[in-house]
Parts: C-alpha cells; sequence; structure tokens
C-alpha cells in the first residue's frame, strides 16, 4: 500500500504529472475575479471565501481525469486488479495520493489567495479548516467518478458532469462554515456535516468506486 | 374559455410549455419506437435469410 | 406465477402489448380530463387569482419527476442483485421521461412565481433541490450514451442511481440547512394524511396525479419495449456479422 503510495506521489511530482496544476488554476481563479466583479473590496469580502471553495472545488475536479485513466492506459490498473492488495484499498490509496498532490496544496495555499480577496480577519482561521477538512470528501467522490468513467475515451466533460452534483453537499457545508467564520456567526452546526460528510464519504464511497472499477474491467 | 383575469399570460404559457414539453416526450418516444420495430423486423430478416 | 416470470424480455413484451392499450387510454382520459376541469371548472383563488390553475400540471409532474427516480432506484437495485435485463432497461427508459417531468415542474414553477413571488426564480431549497435532481437525472443519461457494452452502462449507471440517490437526499437537506424558503409547503402530505388543498381544486389535480402517473407507466412500458427490441436487434446483427 505504501509502495503504491509514494509511486503515485512520485508520478504526481514528476515533469508533467499534474502537480501544482490545481494551484495555478486556483490562483488564476482567484485573480479573475476581481475582474468579473468589480475590485470593491466590500463586495469581494462577502464572497471571498465562496469564490474560494469553489476554486478549490474546481481545481480538485480538473485533475481527476488522469487520476484513474492514466494507470488504465498502461496497463497499470489491470495488474493492481489482480494485486492481492483489495481493490478497495488501492482507490483509497489513490483518494489520498490525490488529496496530498491537489487537495492539501490548495488548503496551504487558500489564506494567502484570501488576501487578494480581501477576506476579513477571522475568516481565515475558517476558509482553511473548513477546506482541510471538506477537500478529503471531494477527492473520494472524485474517485468515484473517476472509476466510472474510466472505459470511457475522452470522458472528462462526463466525468465533470457526474462529480459536480455529488459535490453539492460538501460545497454547501464547506462554504457556509467558511462564510459564517469569516462574518463572525455561529458554525458548529455547518461544521459537524462537513465533517460528517468527509468521514461516510472515506468511509463508504471507496466501495463504490471499487465495486465500479471491477465492473467497468470486467 | 374561462376569465382568467390579469394572469392570463401567465396560465396560458404554463400550460402551453408543459403541453410541448409532454407532446415532444411522447413524439420522440413513439419515433424511435418505430425505428426500434422496424431495426428488428430487418434484423430478423437478415438472419432468417442467412439460416 | 410471480413478477419475475416478467424479466423474461419476451413475456415482458406480451404482457406490455396487452396492458398499453388500456394504460394509454385511462392516463389520457385522466390527464386530459384532469386539465380540462381544472382549466375550465375551478374557481379562482381570492390570494392567487387564476394561477392556481397551474398546480394541476407543476404538482404532478413535480411528483412523477421523483418518483421516477425512486422507480430507477428500485429496478437499478432489481439489475444488481437479480441481473435481469428488463429491469435494467426499465431504468433508461424512465429516465428522459423523469427529465421531461422534472423540466414541466420549474418551468411552471418559475411561471407561477413571477407574478406571485414576484421573480422567475430564487435559490428555496425546493427548488434548488430540484434543479439538482435534473443535473443527476442529465449525468446518469449521459452515461448511458457514453459507455458502449450494455451490461456495463447498465452496471455503472446501476451503482451511480444509488449514489446518486444518497447524494441527492443529502443535498436535499444541505439546501434547506442552506436557505430558508419562498415555497409553500407540500400540497400532498402523505404522512400526516391532511391536505391543504380545498376541494374544488382537489379532485381535479387528483385526476391529473393519477393521469400523470399511468402516463409515466405507460411511456415507460413503451420505452423498455423499444429498448428491449434495439437490444435484440443489435445482437442478431452481431451474430450475422460474424457468420458472415
Amino acid at each position: 500500500m505504501i509502495a503504491l503510495l509514494i509511486r503515485d506521489l512520485r508520478l504526481a511530482f514528476r515533469a508533467g504529472g499534474g502537480f501544482g496544476l490545481g494551484l495555478a488554476f486556483l490562483l488564476i481563479v482567484t485573480v479573475l475575479v476581481p475582474f468579473s466583479v468589480g475590485p470593491q473590496s466590500t463586495l469581494l469580502s462577502t464572497i471571498a471565501a465562496g469564490i474560494l471553495w469553489l476554486g478549490a472545488l474546481l481545481a480538485c475536479l480538473l485533475s481527476l481525469d488522469r487520476l484513474l485513466a492514466l494507470d488504465h492506459e498502461d496497463g497499470t490498473l489491470d495488474l493492481l486488479l489482480t494485486a492481492p492488495l483489495p481493490l478497495e484499498a488501492v482507490v483509497s490509496i489513490k483518494a489520498l495520493a490525490h488529496w496530498l498532490t491537489t487537495g492539501l496544496p490548495l488548503v496551504l495555499a487558500a489564506p494567502l489567495l484570501g488576501i487578494l480577496l480581501n477576506l476579513p480577519g477571522p475568516g481565515f482561521l475558517w476558509l482553511v479548516s473548513s477546506l482541510a477538512i471538506g477537500t478529503p470528501a471531494l477527492s473520494v467522490i472524485g474517485t468515484f467518478g473517476a472509476a466510472l468513467t474510466v472505459g470511457v475515451k475522452r470522458g472528462g466533460l462526463l466525468l465533470s458532469l457526474l462529480v459536480l452534483p455529488l459535490y453539492v453537499p460538501t460545497l454547501i457545508f464547506g462554504a457556509e462554515v467558511a462564510r459564517r467564520g469569516a462574518a463572525g456567526l455561529a458554525l458548529e452546526t455547518p461544521l459537524l456535516m462537513l465533517a460528517g460528510i468527509t468521514f461516510a464519504t472515506i468511509a463508504l464511497m471507496p466501495f463504490a468506486s471499487a465495486a465500479v472499477l471491477r465492473m467497468g474491467l470486467r | 374559455m374561462p376569465e382568467l383575469g390579469k394572469y392570463a399570460v401567465e396560465v396560458l404559457s404554463a400550460y402551453a410549455a408543459s403541453l410541448v414539453l409532454l407532446a415532444a416526450l411522447i413524439l420522440l418516444t413513439l419515433r424511435r419506437g418505430r425505428a426500434a420495430r422496424a431495426a428488428l423486423e430487418e434484423a430478423e430478416a437478415e438472419a432468417r435469410r442467412d439460416a | 406465477m410471480s413478477i419475475w416470470q416478467y424479466a423474461n424480455p419476451v413475456k415482458f413484451l406480451a404482457l406490455s402489448a396487452k396492458v398499453q392499450p388500456t394504460l394509454w387510454l385511462i392516463s389520457g382520459i385522466c390527464v386530459v380530463g384532469g386539465l380540462v376541469w381544472g382549466f375550465f371548472g375551478t374557481p379562482d383563488d381570492f390570494r392567487q387569482g387564476s394561477t392556481v390553475k397551474i398546480i394541476y400540471l407543476h404538482v404532478p409532474s413535480a411528483l412523477m419527476a421523483i418518483n421516477a427516480w425512486f422507480m430507477m432506484l428500485v429496478t437499478s437495485l432489481i439489475w444488481l442483485i437479480r441481473r435481469h435485463h428488463v429491469s435494467a432497461l426499465a431504468a433508461k427508459a424512465a429516465a428522459p421521461v423523469g427529465v421531461v417531468m422534472t423540466l414541466i415542474a420549474l418551468v411552471t414553477g418559475a411561471i407561477w412565481g413571477q407574478p406571485m413571488w414576484g421573480t422567475w426564480w430564487a435559490w428555496d431549497p425546493r427548488l434548488t433541490s430540484f434543479l439538482i435532481l435534473f443535473l443527476f437525472y442529465l449525468g446518469y443519461i449521459a452515461l448511458w450514451e457514453a459507455i458502449e457494452d450494455p451490461d456495463t452502462a447498465a452496471d455503472l449507471t446501476s451503482v451511480l442511481c444509488l449514489v446518486g440517490s444518497v447524494f441527492a437526499i443529502l443535498s436535499r437537506y444541505a439546501v434547506q440547512f442552506w436557505n430558508q424558503g419562498l415555497h409553500q409547503g407540500t400540497s400532498v402530505p402523505v404522512v400526516t394524511g391532511g391536505r391543504s388543498v380545498a376541494d374544488v381544486f382537489w379532485y381535479p389535480l387528483l385526476t391529473s396525479m393519477v393521469g400523470f402517473g399511468l402516463l409515466f407507466v405507460a411511456l415507460v412500458f413503451y420505452r423498455t419495449g423499444t429498448e428491449i427490441r434495439l437490444r435484440r436487434a443489435r445482437a442478431l446483427r452481431a451474430r450475422v456479422g460474424r457468420e458472415l
């Protein structure tokens, strides 16, 4: 398992592996937002938390189609299918590697981008924590979507269509935590819901992803 | 025609839009159904000829 | 005799051919009857004016939009557990009908909302969850279209339907939490057994709901038959092609 994780991480960090693409995407989105809505700092500070959440979500989505597709193309996935490691573990590792290379950098970069968007002072802590709690769910759900479309040629667009509706609850609660945090309101309920979604998806989605992979590659 | 009052446009457009959507669904369904029947007959005829 | 004998496509087609004329007739009578009755035969509401007539389209279509997904969930489960092809094809056949029902509910709701709430669209929980349901339908249909092998497509769409159901329900509660609504409470509270609609409006509404329900069943029967024929034609072609 650890070998698989290290392999995935190494592939991601290597040139052309796509590491940092998500980060660059989020940066560009953040830069483009003031151009599209205007530079008033009051407006920006109200929407900053939501924009960063949306940007992070899209950045996650962006890197999903290479999550399993590359391994499918070069046959690694077929090898993993016959490996002694249960497929549920394989997809969990894949999701973890995706989170480490995409989600975690986004979490760390978010406060810097928050400065660009005039995020109010108390919002930083909650933005970072909500992203840290919520992005693992995005990776796990995304792995399910990638597993669904692994056999489809040019499935990138289809993948977005399938995954985005599944992201709705995570986005709602995650952005709500960040927004309430920025406004200094009580946020226990959405925070607990967000954590609940993350833990539930981490516990259950690998089974769905593995089942779907077995069906798709049969 | 009942007196619809000031909301006539809304009520009529709601009915029109819904009926158009339903009609489109039924027409497409029937057309696809007919095409499927034709395709099956053709395929069966072909299969018989070969057999 | 059990319901499972209709897992045989031939038996299913025979049954479907037998019941369809009746189904179409009754559903046609109920839909047309309910709508005509509602449109011509009911008074205006004292607050909503004549826009209350939209309810005869809005409520039945919304009801069927949800029930169509529920039916797809059940047939998907049957496919996954018992591997009956007819079941998978019925789910496939129902999805576009569900899309149209969702669209009708959204469109009539928007048209009604414009004079009553003063806006075409509000990010109200019910409206939002219907929009999300619409997206789920689109994804489901797109996945069916994208995968070539029919059994794999049935497998994958079934799992998507299961997972999607969980997330759709989760979204329903998430949006409820996220925004308090403008939308009135349900017109047909099944759980409490009561209802919030007066009798004059209720009977035509009930007729229309029955009509939409039967129309859905008739459409699904017909469309499932279409899918079975297409599948069979394809199988025959493939066999002939190999022999040549």
